[in-house]
């Protein structure tokens, strides 16, 4: 009875959060239909759905997709790979730390884009410099992230191993490793989040060649309402496709290091 | 020591099916724990004493000699690298001249319109979704597949629907600011101590005396948090909308001297706007310590 009245909840809620989506879909739908604009900006959702699968058909879609995505991910592997390193630089060495955690906390205020014109210049407007660029993204949250979880494993666990006499290193991969791993994953999931932002901002701005953020611009500067929608959804989806991947990554390695799931 | 490692070995020899790791045990600590943390101060209080000191500033220092030598040989070309000192020639220029002033107060005033607007906004909403499962069920799920597109996906949407104006600048400001906010509130709605919730139900209280004397004090340092976050964003994507469509402001600064091909102008600018940056988060951190101070847990934080 009570399990009947739980998946009776539950389904209720659920309709719920559909209702306001399918409301907007409606009025907007009514609004293109009915001519209550003659704004050449209010395109009907048939307008969107047929450039969406003219896109895709084309295979313009997918160059573009795939171009944003070999960027993304190199950029965000070259950032992961030297934030991790130095971030347990930072983490594990006070020499290091006083060397050049000072440093990397002002370089870090620097809002990211305002680098993109000095990048440009030296760099050029291609996919060097655009990878340069999401590399960078994807390296402050990871560092900062990496280093916080290192310097954060609890003392108790420390005076554990030293108990135990576990060697320097038993101590860094059996202790504090697993217990650094949540913290650092956050940072590695946040570059992931941020390179992808900085992929469609690196296409903004550094205009050449092809790319999700080219394809927006140009439907921007062609007054092609559609084509910007059709692109605002793709970048939700793929920005939607990597989170979820990250999170079950995550999940699987903690898994294998015995640490319950958030 | 030689006692602890005979009763070991003594162990040992009792129990047949003894694994490798447990002999690798002591059978109690060879030290006692406390030593530990004294040892470790000893060895690194020279270290500690020096590097408090001179550290920090040797990695900066050593980079701007770089720079200096670097220019004044000749290694790179001063249209890609200018030197250090046409930088601070150009700063102080922009200083002296009252542009700096102005690009900055027209930032300043855009990002702080752009953010009041959209921290009430986030707040209330946040606040209604933490006061009424009802609305947070019709509006969370809406809201959290809007939030999958990043503001630079809304930019080129806003820049046909408000054009180049400053409308466009305040509606991306204020949607970089909401989000955080509205997250942190509805958080801080979720979150409230569930001990001081217990007491108030205890003693009988209304569902608005509970909210307005239990809910709402418990909720304000977590909200804090979602402000500074908003603001740290709403900083951020002023920088893009200024690079991409303004005509005044420190991100248009950056954009012309690229344009010019003044990396001085660039870089001089980029520095102010780093230094702002600081100085406003470190400010707003100052703040939320405060506000802090004395909660037992620390809240984890929202992205």
């Amino acid at each position: 009875m009570s399990a009947l009245a739980s998946t009776y909840k539950g389904s209720n809620k659920r309709y719920r959060g559909w209702v306001l989506p399918i409301l907007g879909m409606a009025v907007w739908w009514l609004a293109a239909n009915q001519g209550w604009s003659t704004s050449g900006l209010l395109v009907s959702p048939h307008k969107v759905a047929e450039t969406a699968w003219s896109q895709v058909a084309s295979g313009q879609f997918w160059r573009a997709i795939s171009a944003s995505l070999a960027r993304n991910l190199s950029g965000f592997f070259i950032g992961t790979g030297l934030g991790l390193i130095l971030g347990c630089l930072l983490g594990f060495s006070r020499l290091f730390e006083r060397l050049v955690g000072p440093s990397f906390n002002t370089f870090k205020q620097i809002s990211l884009f305002a680098w993109i014109p000095l990048i440009s210049v030296w760099f050029g407007l291609g996919d060097v410099a655009k990878v340069v660029f999401l590399s960078l993204a994807a390296l402050v949250p990871v560092v900062v992230n990496t280093c916080d979880g290192i310097r954060n494993v609890p003392g108790n666990l420390l005076e554990v191993a030293r108990v135990y006499r576990f060697t320097r290193w038993q101590t860094v991969i059996g202790v504090m490793l697993p217990a650094a791993l949540p913290s650092i994953f956050t940072g590695i999931y946040l570059g992931l989040v941020y390179s992808w932002l900085a992929t469609i901002g690196a296409e903004y701005l550094l205009v050449s060649g092809d790319g999700i953020g080219n394809t927006l611009i140009d439907g921007s500067e062609h007054f092609m309402m559609d084509l910007v929608l059709f692109g605002m959804v793709v970048i939700g989806l793929v920005g939607w496709a990597l989170n979820t991947l990250a999170r079950k990554v995550e999940r699987r390695i903690q898994r294998l290091y015995g640490i319950t799931p958030r | 020591m030689s006692r602890a490692h005979a009763t070991a070995r003594h162990l040992h020899k009792d129990v047949p099916h003894s694994s490798a790791s447990i002999e690798r045990m002591p059978a109690f600590p060879a030290r006692p724990a406390r030593r530990v943390r004294a040892t470790l101060n000893t060895a690194g209080k020279w270290r500690a004493r020096l590097g408090n000191s001179a550290l920090p500033w040797l990695l900066p220092l050593t980079l701007l000699g770089l720079w200096y030598v670097g220019t004044e040989r000749g290694w790179l070309s001063e249209q890609v690298l200018p030197p250090p000192a046409f930088v601070y020639q150009t700063l102080s220029d922009l200083i002296t001249s009252g542009d700096l002033w102005m690009n900055a107060s027209a930032s300043l005033q855009r990002v702080l319109v752009g953010f009041v607007l959209g921290a009430g906004l986030g707040m209330a909403l946040g606040l209604a979704m933490g006061l009424s499962k009802t609305i947070e069920d019709y509006v969370f799920p809406t809201f959290n597949a809007l939030v999958q597109i990043p503001v630079l996906g809304w930019l080129p949407f806003a820049l046909l629907l408000f054009g180049i104006g400053e409308p466009l600048k305040y509606v991306l400001i204020a949607h970089a600011a909401l989000i955080p906010v509205t997250l942190c509130t509805l958080q801080a709605f979720r979150q409230a101590p569930k001990g001081l919730l217990e007491v108030g139900a205890a003693y009988g209280f209304s569902r608005r005396q509970i909210v307005t004397d239990i809910v709402i004090p418990s909720a304000i340092p977590p909200i804090f948090t979602g402000l500074r976050l908003g603001f740290t964003k709403a900083w951020l994507s002023l920088v893009v909308v200024e690079l991409l469509a303004s005509s005044e402001g420190l991100g248009y600064l950056i954009a012309y001297g690229r344009q010019l091909f003044q990396l001085d102008l660039v870089m001089a600018a980029v520095v102010v706007v780093g230094a702002v940056g600081l100085l406003i988060d470190r400010g707003f951190e100052a703040v939320e310590r405060r506000l802090n101070r004395g909660r037992p847990v620390t809240l984890g934080r929202l992205q």
